[in-house]
């Protein structure tokens, strides 16, 4: 039982840390506002400027609110993948989820301008939220009436892949006969963005993203087992089809919900699995839940830290942040031991 | 009769195993009989290719059988939903592993996994029953140890110790003694004869070791390319079952020393 005390111990230190960088995360902006003034905004007290409690509320909180659930899902959706395709290289985008929205977004905002009077389709982050949850899941619908015909878990891994590929041929030839404006906008989509939510499509958001998580931990079981292999697991009792749907479920609600409203952000989801098992070294599922999205919600925290620049008019891409700032320490962590477990 | 129908914890009755493909069945072996007891020890021994692993899949309910029936616990293997089997029916195959960085008490703790809740939650039950198996295999100063950290013949009893913690009437083994040396191969052998007599479980177990079997366990089932024995060792020998097992150009077996001899 000494081990459990010390996991409690390190979920404890996780979660001070976590509020320490949501702190700093709205703390810190464009705009600089102190410290002391951040906390009355925060605490519901009256702050100096006007200017700076609606930053504060209506800006800085939900795009927190977001990073937070963004890096929780990403990396939740990365370890189930991880287990069930037994392949450290599979993160929550391989069923094709991401290429699915990609797809969605970019007919709404290249193949627009194919559509005559195409200004009646009004292009706003509601309606790219809803182009790329439909994408995703017209893909992911695709990619599971296949699955349910095979029995080979590897082999959806693959379909999941190629159906990858056919979504990005499309998006290629939307682009090659879009104008430049438009796909700027698509660009745009895809370097991923946290500040575009209002409240009520955070909540929705994480009402979607609670039950992702409900769903993995009823799937707790099943993950665990699964690390003996499939035959192990049909042995201690394990339903693998059900089991193996429940988990793909939960992955689309967590990294379809992510992509929908915050754009296909990458590195996150195959990163933090990663980073959690070395530090955990362990892979028993009831240990890295917690850890993973804790790390998830940290490293997002710290990285739409970074992408602010802080006390500078400019806020660069955060898909590229989390690849410079996650990547170099994974491979920091890796190569600093010499063995490396899965 | 009625008295060792009674305690037979598996009972084959016609049994024809093989594959279907597209309507066209392979039959890989037929006309297959035998009822284990509680607390015997069985051997399964047949030359590569003569169907005893498929006979264990079958067994095991991984794939369906052609014809005949399986009792298990005096109900049809096909009847059983995979839950409920796994709490009569455990394995130890000879797959590696995926994961190796569980430490030892977490895989043998896996075996509890079809007497635990919804999400898990270990009762002083289970963990008696872990502590037990993890006791009776002798590795109870492993249990820290993380599973890359040990040998082939430690692993081997880990697998065993999980299969041992599921608390099921039969445990089946598929080769556990392949990759192992002269002495770890009988010391396996000798813990499986150990936890048969202990446990009154029965343990199958598909095997080269076909001397070793002889020695230790209490009945055996001989596959042929033409029929499949089951007996004592002891009236096998004396049929000359083990003489039919291989082609006799290179190797004949000695009844006298119990071993197969190298033609000269």
């Amino acid at each position: 039982m000494k081990n459990s005390i010390t996991y409690r111990l390190s979920y404890g230190i996780l979660i001070i840390v976590l509020f320490g960088v949501f702190f700093i995360n709205i703390g810190l902006g464009s705009v600089s506002i102190p410290f002391k003034e951040v906390l009355i905004a925060l605490t519901g007290g009256e702050v100096s400027k006007e200017s700076w409690k609606y930053i504060i509320l209506n800006y800085r909180l939900p795009k927190a609110f977001t990073a937070i659930l963004v890096g929780s899902g990403l990396s939740l959706s990365g370890l189930l993948m991880q287990t069930l395709f037994r392949n450290p290289l599979a993160g929550p985008f391989v069923l094709g989820i991401s290429s699915g929205a990609s797809l969605g977004v970019s007919l709404l905002v290249l193949g627009s301008s194919f559509i005559a009077g195409s200004s009646l389709l009004a292009v706003s982050s509601a309606s790219i939220a809803i182009a790329a949850s439909l994408g995703s899941f017209l893909v992911l619908m695709a990619v599971m009436v296949v699955a349910s015909k095979i029995r080979d878990t590897m082999a959806i891994l693959i379909i999941g892949l190629m159906f990858g590929s056919i979504t990005t041929a499309i998006v290629s030839v939307l682009s090659y006969f879009s104008n430049s404006e438009k796909l700027q906008q698509y660009i745009f989509w895809t370097f991923g963005s946290l500040g575009d939510l209002s409240w009520n499509a955070l909540l929705l958001f994480s009402i979607i993203i609670t039950l992702g998580i409900l769903m993995s931990i009823y799937s707790l079981k099943s993950l665990n087992s699964l690390l003996l292999g499939e035959n192990y697991a049909k042995s201690l009792g394990l339903n693998i089809k059900k089991s193996r749907f429940l988990i793909i479920i939960a992955t689309s609600l967590l990294a379809g919900s992510v992509t929908a409203f915050a754009g296909p952000i990458a590195f996150i989801g195959l990163a933090v699995p990663h980073l959690t098992k070395q530090i955990f070294n362990t892979t028993n599922h009831r240990i890295l839940l917690p850890a993973i999205l804790l790390y998830g919600a940290i490293i997002m925290l710290i990285c739409d830290t970074i992408a602010q620049l802080p006390s500078s008019d400019y806020t660069l891409p955060i898909n590229a942040i989390t690849s410079l700032v996650g990547a170099p320490v994974v491979i920091w962590l890796l190569t600093r031991k010499r063995k490396m477990i899965f | 009769m009625n008295t060792t129908e009674k305690n037979s914890v598996l009972e084959v009755q016609n049994l024809s195993i093989g594959y279907k493909a597209k309507k066209k069945a392979t039959e890989v072996a037929q006309n297959i009989n035998f009822s284990l007891a509680s607390g015997e020890l069985i051997a399964i021994v047949g030359a590569n290719g003569v169907g005893k692993s498929t006979l264990l899949r079958t067994l095991a309910n991984i794939q369906p059988n052609l014809s005949g029936t399986i009792f298990l616990n005096q109900k049809e293997l096909s009847s059983y939903k995979s839950s409920l089997l796994a709490t009569s029916l455990s394995l130890v195959l000879t797959e590696q592993l995926p994961t190796r960085n569980l430490t030892v008490k977490e895989i043998i703790a896996l075996g509890r996994q079809p007497h635990t809740n919804w999400i898990g939650t270990f009762t002083a039950n289970d963990i008696k029953h872990v502590k037990n198996a993890m006791e009776l295999i002798n590795i109870s100063d492993l249990q820290e140890k993380k599973c890359f950290e040990l040998s082939d013949g430690q692993m081997q009893k880990v697998l065993i110790a999980r299969a041992l913690a599921q608390d099921t009437s039969l445990i089946i083994l598929d080769e556990p003694t392949t990759h192992l040396d002269i002495y770890h191969k009988a010391y396996i052998l000798k813990i499986l004869k150990r936890i048969s007599e202990e446990t009154n479980k029965t343990i199958l177990f598909s095997t080269h070791e076909i001397d070793l079997a002889i020695q230790l366990c209490d009945k055996m089932v001989v596959m042929n390319n033409n029929e499949v024995l089951f007996d004592t060792p002891e009236q096998l020998i004396e049929k000359g079952s083990f003489s039919k097992l291989f082609p006799n150009d290179l190797i004949n077996f000695d009844k006298k020393t119990q071993t197969f001899k190298v033609n000269k």
